[in-house]
Parts: structure tokens; C-alpha cells; sequence
């Protein structure tokens, strides 16, 4: 059996990297190795995990510094020997080992726009055509990661934007309502407080993270972009506001 | 005295799947106070797995299909077994569930006129299962967690759940701890819904997830409720075989329910081997009558790929015993062949992103090797067919954690149906005794130090025991023993078995402290594990036949005695009692849905 040599930080924020030998079997993940460290040998390691196949979405940590689902992550696609740095999401506080506290993004997700559908047809179904929710059907795909929220270093590096950016995930949450054929929200509802759109600088980290592969910056935050340039800086409606008074 | 937070609602409910989401909206919506508290984080209960659909007579594709050949469809399916009452209210509801989902913001995908569309899936005579892709628990969960937060309804998220609390015979709340500090917590409450899923951890290879370790189960029987059907155990016929790590992770019925089919060693389309008599008069027994179907209804039968979960669990089983397996010990499971690879990957976007990230196998041009994985359990706390009302007064449960719905075997589809139409009920029923409730019931001291003393003996303990281990041993005593096929003889050595390891996990060594700390959680998890293994071995030794999820080698058909009863348990300080209960009579309009049937008596 081969063995894994794994740098693994254990502990709070005031923790350290530890270094573990881990010997693992063909095929395995990341995660398998991560339990059979715990099975073994630190009893008490933090993880968290849920389905185990890339659905749920609740191993995220970073894996030779990139943020990375463990379950997905192969042994296959390291070089044998090397060492395997395993750290938890760096955006978010450390709860202990690679468990962070995401509970910010709970917050944000009371505070997203409600879909509000219509009325259905006089025989009770709603009438959608594919095509028209090929995108949304993408957006919807989201597992809830969080690694686009952590990546993202408009939140990253400043931790302080989180009180007036919602980030990549949320800002799909946004797109999805604001897109959907049903959704008769006000317009302007899903831009009237812009949720920090225009923090994002378009540089597509998240859009490389995501384990889904979910166009995050093209098909979601760019059209949100244009919504609220459309809206709010549109020069016509600028004068109909002056005119009229705000809306 | 035990250091705790409280807190005082009218209903709370325990799991935050489909069923507890639905229930905790219901309830909200009649103005109860309402909090749903859960192990993991919100959106992460196994609900999140489910890929094929939720099954519904809608007749969006066969407008012929409605709710009596539903219900027909899942009595058949758990070998007439089922609550009756339960599988018509599912069939009747299972609809305007759906609908209301998608008025929710759930995007199915569509019919040519823009409808839901529905797909095939084993033992439903019609296309119908509403469903996105392969990943329709996803938008099942996110809509109903979207849904939910939105009604402004408490959620304690990493909160576990260890003993229900009462008020003399009546339900009075619940006591757990944080995973996050390992701070006790005490929740106050009128009613109490159970929502807490299945217990397949119990299993060396299984579909779940960490939380399925029978907590609702275990919690339930403790506080003196009727566990029902507990014997049933679902093994899905195809769940990953190789790599390892990977083994029993679930590939959907889906794959069969779009054109896939079973193969073994020799590339021979085993099932046809295997069709059994209840189903021969709707099951097609050659391969060109099983290909035509996929497009001609009306005029070819179904084809034996897509016979009801226990047939087929059990036909891969023979298969791989006789020696016609795969390499990796299972079988092949070929779309590759049959269907372009541009439909493989639109209809089935995560089973081929699974298979390639996960095995290194492209779906669209090799065959899986799969084999059975357990599943799901039909057996559960014992329920009212209306309100969802368990024996205890008070407790409520809904979805998996809740039995007889799906008698000896569950219909793919018709759980994220019954997690919706029971996980509403669940909510407006534990609502309305509550709201017709003045006062909170008593909370008893004595049982919260009790509970905390019990929650933390782990720590005080002398032991070398490793938790892990117990539960590993414990994984592959049951598969061997309690598995797929069963034998007198082998449950008694699974009896004494369990007793060892009770017996062990009294001296467990757990390292380290209460905060997040997964070895003293398991710990913890084990208690409700062995309480329910015990009850699956008991209910599994007195079931002296073969049905649906449950077959006995020494026991090989079904029996007509059988047939007719209910094994009940309680659980009582010596461990569970078991008693056969007759079946509820259906109806007599109900009934003659299945005259002329050849029924599972019969069959061999």
C-alpha cells in the first residue's frame, strides 16, 4: 500500500501544520485518507463531509493551496512522496482543523431576493420551454461549496466587503430569481441595492474553483453587471428620475 | 446541574432533509413557533443525493397514468405490505406537491409543450418521475431551503439530537449538543417531528452519508414508540463496485430508466433471467419487445431491467455468486452502447462527471460496474396514515425515518414524493396539537442531567476502544449477516455479535475535547446504531420468508401468514419486544385494482 505524506493543520487560528504518514489504498480520494487519519490516528481530527461524490458540498478546504473539494480530489494526481498540504478555507474563520465557520453565508441567504412566480396556466401548470432555463438549470447546480466565496479575493483579502458584497455564490442566487421566466419581481428589484455587484473585477477565480463548472462570471455576474448599468446608469432614465423623482 | 442553553418552541422538528424542510414550512405557515434544528449544515441531508425524480401521476407524458395505477404501482412494488391508506394519500398528493415545488422555484425539465417532463424508473407502469437531470434532490433541497429561510423559521445547524424528552407519556421536547462547542442544549417544545432519514451507516457498503446512523429510530423506540417493518433493508441494485473508495456510492436507476441495461460477464442481459411471476404478465421477455418499449408503450411490455429494486439487488447478487460477474465483483451496466453519447451526457450529467472523476471510467463509451449498495430503510417509527402521529403523543414522523408506506420494498421516486406529501402533513398535524395546546409540558430535570450525564460518559471512560473500530466491525458484521440474504443461523451469531459490540463500546478511549470532535460524535452515534441493528436483526430472525427487502436463504419464497402481518416492536429496558400485527384492510374499490393479479403469496 502506498503511503501519503500529509502537512494538515490542526487547531484553532493560533494552530499549526502537523505532519502525518498515512498509508492509503488504490483509488482513493483525498477524504478516504483524511478518515483513515482520523480512524487511526487523531481520533478527534475536524472535517466535515456529507455525500461523498461531489454533491453536497461540505468538504471544501485547500489542498496545496488551491480550493478544492477533498472528495474529488484524487491521490492519482499527485506525484508519489510528495507532500500534500491540506488547510481549511482561508476566507472564513477557523472553527478547528478544517472546519470554518460559513455561517455568514446563511445570513446572506436570508437577506436574497424571493422568486414570485405568476399566476399558472387556466390548467395549473406553469408552461416553461427548455431552452429558456438551459442557464438557469446551470445556475441551479450550485452545491453550495462555498469555494467561489472563498476564493474570491474581494472578500479574501478584505473581510470587511463582506458587509457590502454578497459574493459569487449569491450573486448567482441573484441571477437565478432575476432570470427565471416565472419571476415577477419588480425589475428593478434584483439590482435596486446593486448587493455589491460592481466590487467584482471580473477576474474569474471563482469561475475556476467551482467543482460544478458553473460559468459564474459569463452567465451570471457579467449579465448582473449589465442589469444594473442598465438600470441605474442608463442616462434617459437618469433624467426621467430627476424629473419625476426617484422611483 | 448540567450546564445548558434552552429553548421554547411549539413544534420542532428534527432533520432538515425534504421531509423536515416540507414539514418545518407547513407548520410555520399555521403560526406555530417553529425551529428545525440539524446535524449537518442546512442543504447538506442526504436528500441532496437523490438523482432520478420524484414520482407523481401527473400524466404529463402518459396521460393514462393518475393516481389509483400509482398506488397501484407502490403496493405492488412492497409486495402488498404497505399501509394502504398511506401509499393512496401519497399516490393522490404526490401531484400538487410537485406543482407546488415549482412554484417554489424548482426547475424540472420540460415536455415539448413546456410542462414537466417525467421519466422511467423501475416498477412505475408510466413515465413519472419529475426530475432535473440526475440531480433532482439538489433542486429539491435548495428550493425548499430557499423556501424556508425565507418564511423566517429558526434553523440550528450542527445541532445533534440524543434524546427525545418527556412529559409523563407525552412528548415534552428534545436534548442534544452543538457539534461546533459540544455545548448541551435543551429544546422545549409542544410537538416533536422526526424527519431524520435512514440508518444505512449501519452497513460495511452503503449510499449514505455520515448522519444515516438511525438517530429518528433509535430516538423514537427509546421514548417508547412502535417501530414497524423494521426488517425491510433496501439494497440498491447499482451502486459503484471499484475503485474501493467509491464502493456503494449510488448510480441512479435512471441510467436503466434511459435506455441502460444489465449485462454480465458474458455480455448476456441477465434480467430476463429473472423475471418473477407477480411481474410476468407487464414485463417483456424478449430483448427487442424491452428495446421497443423505451418508445412504444402501449403495445410492448416494460423491460426487466426496470423491475422493482429488490428483484433486480437480488438477480445481480445470484449473478456474482455464480461466478458471471465483473472483475471488480459486480456487473456491467451498459448505456455506452445504446444510447449517443450527447444523450448520456445531457440526460445524466453527474453520473458521467461521477464515473469520471471518481473511477476514470466516460460513461458514454464504457460500461459501470455496480453492484447492490444499502440503500434505504422501509421500516420505521410507526405512523398514522393521516396526520403522521406516532404511538407517542406528541411525536410526529415523516419520510424515511417514519415505516409503512413503502411496505417490504420503496419504489425508486416514491421517496422524494413521500418526504413531501408526509412531510407536510407531519407539519400541519404537529401544528394543530400543538396549537390546541395551552401550555408548554413540563420539563424533568433529573431526565436532562440524565441525558448530558450519557452524552458525555464517553470522555469518562477507561477504555482503549477505538470508536471507528466498533463501528467498522459493526459495518461488517451486519453486511455479512444481516445483508442482502439471510439465514437463521447467521443472525443468532449477528445477535451475539451486537452484544460484544455493546460490550466494547462501554470502554471507548475518545481523544481529545468536546469541541467538534467527529471520534466523541461517533461515539454517541454508535448508541443509536446498535439500538437499531438490534432491531433490524429481530424483526429480520421472526420474518421466517422472503419479501421485497428482506430474503431469507433458509426461508426462499414468500408465505401466505406472512403475508397478512406486521412485525412491531418496542423497545424496553431489556431491548425489543416484537409482535405480529394483521395488515390494515383496504377498501374494497381499493382492492379491486388488483383483482386478476398473480399476488406475492404466490410467487416464488
Amino acid at each position: 500500500m502506498p503511503t501519503a505524506h500529509l502537512k494538515l493543520w490542526r487547531g484553532d487560528d493560533t494552530g499549526a501544520y502537523q505532519e502525518y504518514d498515512v498509508e492509503y489504498a488504490e483509488g482513493m480520494v483525498i477524504l478516504d485518507v483524511v478518515h483513515l487519519l482520523q480512524a487511526t490516528q487523531v481520533g478527534d481530527l475536524a472535517v466535515r463531509w456529507n455525500c461523498k461524490a461531489g454533491k453536497c458540498g461540505s468538504c471544501s478546504a485547500e489542498i496545496n493551496g488551491k480550493p478544492r473539494l477533498m472528495c474529488m480530489t484524487r491521490m492519482n494526481t499527485f506525484v508519489p512522496g510528495e507532500t500534500i498540504s491540506i488547510a481549511p478555507m482561508k476566507t472564513f474563520p477557523l472553527i478547528r482543523d478544517l472546519v470554518t465557520d460559513v455561517k455568514h453565508n446563511y445570513g446572506v441567504a436570508r437577506k436574497m431576493l424571493e422568486f414570485a412566480p405568476g399566476a399558472p396556466a387556466a390548467d395549473g401548470d406553469y408552461r416553461m420551454q427548455q431552452i429558456d432555463i438551459d442557464r438557469l438549470q446551470e445556475f441551479h447546480k450550485c452545491i453550495e461549496c462555498f469555494l467561489c466565496q472563498d476564493v474570491c479575493h474581494v472578500i479574501r483579502e478584505h473581510p470587511d466587503n463582506l458587509n457590502n458584497f454578497i459574493g459569487p455564490r449569491f450573486i448567482l442566487q441573484l441571477a437565478q430569481v432575476a432570470m427565471h421566466p416565472l419571476d415577477t419581481n419588480e425589475k428593478s428589484a434584483s439590482t435596486a441595492d446593486h448587493w455589491g455587484v460592481d466590487y467584482c473585477n471580473i477576474t474569474k477565480c471563482c469561475t475556476d474553483v467551482c467543482p460544478e463548472g458553473i460559468h459564474i462570471t459569463d452567465n451570471a455576474i457579467i449579465p448582473m453587471k449589465e442589469r444594473i448599468v442598465d438600470e441605474s446608469f442608463d442616462p434617459i432614465r437618469a433624467i426621467g428620475r430627476k424629473l419625476f423623482g426617484k422611483k | 446541574m448540567v450546564d445548558y442553553e434552552t429553548h421554547e418552541y411549539d413544534v420542532i422538528v428534527i432533520g432538515a432533509g425534504g421531509a423536515g424542510l416540507r414539514a418545518a414550512v407547513e407548520s410555520s405557515a399555521t403560526g406555530a413557533k417553529t425551529a428545525l434544528i440539524c446535524k449537518s449544515l442546512l442543504g447538506k441531508a442526504h436528500t441532496v443525493m437523490a438523482e432520478g425524480g420524484i414520482a407523481a401521476a401527473l400524466g404529463n407524458v402518459y396521460e393514462q397514468d393518475n393516481w389509483q395505477v400509482h398506488f397501484r404501482d407502490t403496493m405492488r412494488g412492497g409486495k402488498m405490505l404497505n399501509n394502504w391508506r398511506m401509499a393512496q394519500i401519497h399516490a393522490q398528493e404526490a401531484p400538487d406537491r410537485v406543482r407546488e415545488l415549482e412554484a417554489w422555484g424548482a426547475l424540472f425539465d420540460r415536455t415539448a409543450d413546456g410542462r414537466i417532463l417525467q421519466r422511467d424508473f423501475g416498477g412505475h407502469r408510466y413515465a413519472r418521475l419529475a426530475h432535473v437531470g440526475d440531480r433532482t434532490g439538489l433542486e429539491m433541497i435548495r428550493t425548499l431551503q430557499q423556501h424556508a429561510v425565507h418564511r423566517g423559521i429558526d434553523v440550528y445547524q450542527e445541532c445533534t439530537i440524543t434524546r427525545l424528552l418527556k412529559d409523563g407519556d407525552a412528548i415534552a421536547g428534545a436534548f442534544g449538543y452543538w457539534r461546533e462547542t459540544g455545548r448541551f442544549v435543551v429544546y422545549r417544545a409542544k410537538a416533536v417531528i422526526l424527519a431524520t432519514g435512514g440508518l444505512c451507516k449501519l452497513f460495511a457498503i452503503n449510499s449514505n452519508s455520515w448522519e444515516g446512523t438511525g438517530d429518528g429510530h433509535a430516538l423514537a423506540a427509546w421514548a417508547g414508540a412502535d417501530m414497524i417493518d423494521m426488517e425491510f433493508v433496501q439494497f440498491h441494485p447499482t451502486g459503484m463496485v471499484w475503485p474501493l473508495s467509491v464502493r456503494g456510492i449510488l448510480v441512479t436507476e435512471g441510467v436503466r430508466g434511459d435506455g441502460g441495461t444489465l449485462r454480465n460477464r458474458d455480455q448476456e442481459q441477465f434480467m430476463f433471467n429473472y423475471i418473477p411471476p407477480m411481474f410476468a404478465a407487464e414485463t417483456a421477455d424478449t430483448i427487442e419487445e424491452a428495446d421497443r418499449w423505451y418508445t412504444d408503450k402501449v403495445n410492448a411490455r416494460r423491460t426487466p431491467n426496470l423491475l422493482p429494486r429488490d428483484e433486480v439487488a437480488r438477480a445481480i447478487n445470484s449473478e456474482v455468486k455464480a461466478g458471471r460477474g465483473s472483475p471488480h465483483g459486480g456487473v456491467f451496466l451498459d448505456i455506452a452502447s445504446r444510447r449517443d453519447a450527447d444523450y448520456i451526457q445531457r440526460r445524466l450529467p453527474s453520473m458521467y462527471h461521477q464515473f469520471k472523476q471518481l473511477a476514470d471510467v466516460d460513461i458514454t463509451k464504457d460500461a459501470m460496474e455496480v453492484g447492490p449498495t444499502a440503500h434505504y430503510a422501509m421500516g420505521g417509527v410507526r405512523v398514522d396514515a393521516e396526520t403522521t402521529a406516532t404511538t407517542v403523543p406528541g411525536l410526529f414522523a415523516a419520510g424515511e425515518v417514519a415505516g409503512g408506506m413503502h411496505g417490504s420494498n420503496r419504489l425508486g421516486g416514491n421517496s422524494l414524493s413521500d418526504l413531501l406529501v408526509f412531510g407536510r402533513r407531519a407539519g400541519l398535524y404537529a401544528a394543530e396539537y400543538a396549537n390546541a395546546m395551552p401550555n408548554l409540558p413540563g420539563l424533568n430535570g433529573t431526565d436532562v442531567d440524565t441525558a448530558a450525564e450519557e452524552a458525555t460518559a464517553p470522555f469518562d471512560n477507561t477504555g482503549r476502544e477505538n470508536p471507528y473500530s466498533i463501528h467498522h466491525d459493526m459495518q461488517d458484521s451486519m453486511q455479512e449477516l444481516v445483508g442482502i440474504i439471510r439465514k437463521e443461523d447467521e443472525l443468532g451469531e449477528a445477535r451475539e455479535r451486537l452484544q460484544s459490540f455493546r460490550e466494547r463500546s462501554r470502554h471507548l478511549r475518545v481523544d481529545g475535547n468536546r469541541q467538534f470532535n467527529p471520534g466523541w460524535h461517533l461515539s454517541l452515534d454508535l448508541r443509536t446504531m446498535l439500538t437499531v441493528a438490534d432491531l433490524i436483526t429481530q424483526g429480520a430472525t421472526l420474518r421466517k420468508e422472503s419479501r421485497g427487502g428482506h430474503t431469507r436463504d433458509d426461508y426462499p419464497g414468500p408465505d401466505t401468514h406472512f403475508g397478512t402481518v406486521n412485525i412491531v416492536q418496542r423497545w424496553t429496558p431489556d431491548g425489543a419486544v416484537a409482535r405480529e400485527e394483521p395488515l390494515p384492510q383496504m377498501p374494497h374499490e381499493l382492492a379491486a385494482l388488483f383483482e386478476g393479479d398473480s399476488h406475492a403469496d404466490s410467487a416464488s
